[in-house]
């Protein structure tokens, strides 16, 4: 199956730049090789987030729940019991796969902007109980420290760790991008009651798309532990899912790569002109105002559609 | 084959459809004619289940079929097209009628296999059937008019089906246009052996090709028949026709 979605030509581009990204941390400073781990945690929790935004058309306003599950669910094992790491590595995932199933049996039942209504209110209460139970979760100071196997505690072990993980994540989710489950969900965000029409069962299918989006948020959350080595509620608040939603946008939500140069250049942004000024947010305003009048389909989709005859069979595929 | 019985369905005090009766027999043509806001397409979204009927039944091979969800009605082996194309408009032309047949397959949930390798004889035999072929690779959206209306046709030949439902199949279309589509809708019927169900304006082109007709009235059935018969109704020539001679 590998032989038949990848060729040779399509992998060159991704090739040479996991290459780089390999050899790098020797070469920058330890800060870059910092920020680089949280633009791969970054950019996996933006992809997962695109399978169902940009690919299943579903308004997910609230993503960062699933993440902010696997974040949690990993650092309380990690510190409250005695299991193996793996198991405690696999937990998170898993229960933010089930809190996607739960939240996302609810919201199903809605559309569009309900639906992230819905979910913003459900979240919230999944939020709320992270910040206020401070015997659990330490509450709105988070938890610090998080112990961490000695092979991933150093900043160049987690910048592997998470390049390595959202390496073979982003190959999954294209093979799901290529597969029939994708095609269908990509029919259903363009024209859902067309799809019920030709006998496809849409809520279900969302429904699965969002578990497996929410899985994949839930192993992000579990790179952000390692490479921060804490938690804290804010990364289940709706404000930081909105932005990253804004991530698909400003990387072009109908394309696969789009996302993560989304979340490139909004860890960029905060981490470079944070450093000046603490309104960042000002930068990031008038940059979307631009993006929206200039670049509808987001950077990626804009250079796709530019330069992209040749190069959109190769990244893209026929499916675009 | 299918059969609805007094159905009616109605939007706040507006009576869309107030009893409409209709009768289609397997391996027919059957026309559904009316004037503008008769309760045409009401009707057709009821038979499949985009909207559920007030009251009154629809029977699909001794099922009855009112009460099922879309998704439901297509595997029983209904499909249909829609007045105004309905389409994927980001998706392939290939990829449209592709996601149909997969959906008939039952693989639409296959992960980690690559759909490209899936469902491309039938896909493209369908796209050839249509005359779509030599636009396969073209994003739906751009499509012209015309072979928009032929790739809703093919999307809903993807599920191979046994009653094929046609709302208005030449809308916006010209003369010339519409005559292709029609023999290329009877051709498509008598390859694959459809029943069809269809409505359409064009007066000549109903009483050629159907065998039966259903005139629609203000939400009412009028009259069911043989074209001829539907021609000679007093009935209908006086609400429909406006007394003048038909056609």
């Amino acid at each position: 199956m590998f032989k038949d979605v990848f060729n040779l030509k399509s992998l060159v581009l991704p090739g040479a730049i996991f290459v780089v990204l390999l050899i790098l941390p020797p070469i920058i400073p330890r800060f870059y090789t910092y920020i680089l781990a949280v633009i791969f945690v970054t950019a996996l929790l933006a992809m997962s987030l695109n399978m169902v935004v940009g690919h299943g058309g579903l308004f997910q306003f609230h993503h960062g729940v699933f993440y902010g599950v696997g974040a949690y669910t990993v650092a309380l094992m990690l510190t409250k019991t005695s299991l193996p790491i793996w198991a405690c590595f696999v937990a998170g995932p898993i229960m933010a796969a089930l809190v996607g199933l739960l939240i996302g049996a609810f919201c199903i039942r809605l559309t569009r902007l309900y639906f992230g209504m819905l979910q913003i209110s459900l979240g919230s209460l999944v939020w709320a109980i992270a910040f206020r139970w401070y015997d659990l979760t330490g509450g709105d100071d988070g938890m610090h420290g998080i112990p961490m196997p000695p092979i991933i505690s150093s900043s160049k072990g987690a910048y592997y760790f998470a390049l390595i993980i959202l390496a073979i994540c982003m190959i999954v989710i294209y093979l799901i991008f290529k597969s029939p489950f994708g095609a269908t969900l990509q029919a259903i965000r363009d024209n859902p009651d067309r799809c019920e029409a030709i006998g496809i069962n849409v809520r279900r299918h969302q429904l699965i798309a969002i578990v497996i989006a929410s899985f994949f948020a839930g192993i992000a959350g579990v790179l952000f532990v390692v490479v921060e080595g804490s938690v804290f509620p804010d990364l289940l608040f709706w404000v930081f899912s909105l932005e990253v939603f804004i991530m698909c946008l400003l990387g072009g939500w109908f394309t696969f790569a789009g996302p993560i140069l989304g979340a490139a250049m909004m860890v960029s942004l905060r981490t470079f002109v944070g450093i000046y000024t603490e309104y960042w947010t000002l930068i990031l305003g008038i940059v979307l105002i631009l993006l929206i009048f200039f670049l509808p389909e987001g950077v990626w989709g804009f250079l796709l559609e530019k330069f992209g005859r040749q190069t959109k069979g190769a990244v893209e595929g026929g499916s675009e | 084959m299918l059969r609805v019985e007094e159905i009616h369905k109605s939007f706040d005090d507006f009576k869309a459809v107030n009893g409409a009766n209709l009768t289609v027999q397997k391996g027919a043509l059957v026309a559904v004619i009316g004037p503008n806001g008769a309760g045409k397409t009401t009707l057709f979204n009821l038979i499949t289940g985009q909207l559920k009927p007030d009251k009154g039944k629809v029977v699909f091979n001794e099922e009855d079929i009112s009460k099922l969800p879309p998704y439901q009605i297509c595997r029983r082996g209904i499909a249909r097209s829609f007045q105004i194309a309905n389409i994927f408009p980001r998706l392939t032309v290939f990829r449209n009628v592709q996601v149909s047949v997969l959906s008939q397959q039952g693989k639409s949930r296959k992960l980690f296999y690559p759909a490209e390798k899936l469902a491309v004889k039938e896909t493209n035999s369908i796209l050839e059937s249509v005359g779509l072929s030599d636009k396969a690779g073209n994003t739906a959206g751009s499509l012209a008019h015309g072979d928009q209306r032929a790739l809703e046709i093919a999307i809903a030949l993807g599920n191979e089906p046994e009653l094929l439902i046609l709302d208005e199949p030449t809308a916006g279309m010209s003369p010339e246009e519409t005559t292709a589509t029609i023999d290329m809708v009877k051709r498509l019927a008598d390859l694959r052996g459809l029943t069809l169900l269809f409505c359409e304006h064009d007066m000549e082109v109903v009483f050629n090709a159907a065998q039966s007709i259903m005139v629609m009235h203000q939400g009412l059935t009028i009259i069911q028949g043989e074209p001829d018969e539907v021609r000679n109704s007093r009935q209908v020539q006086e609400c429909y026709l406006g007394g003048a001679e038909p056609c």
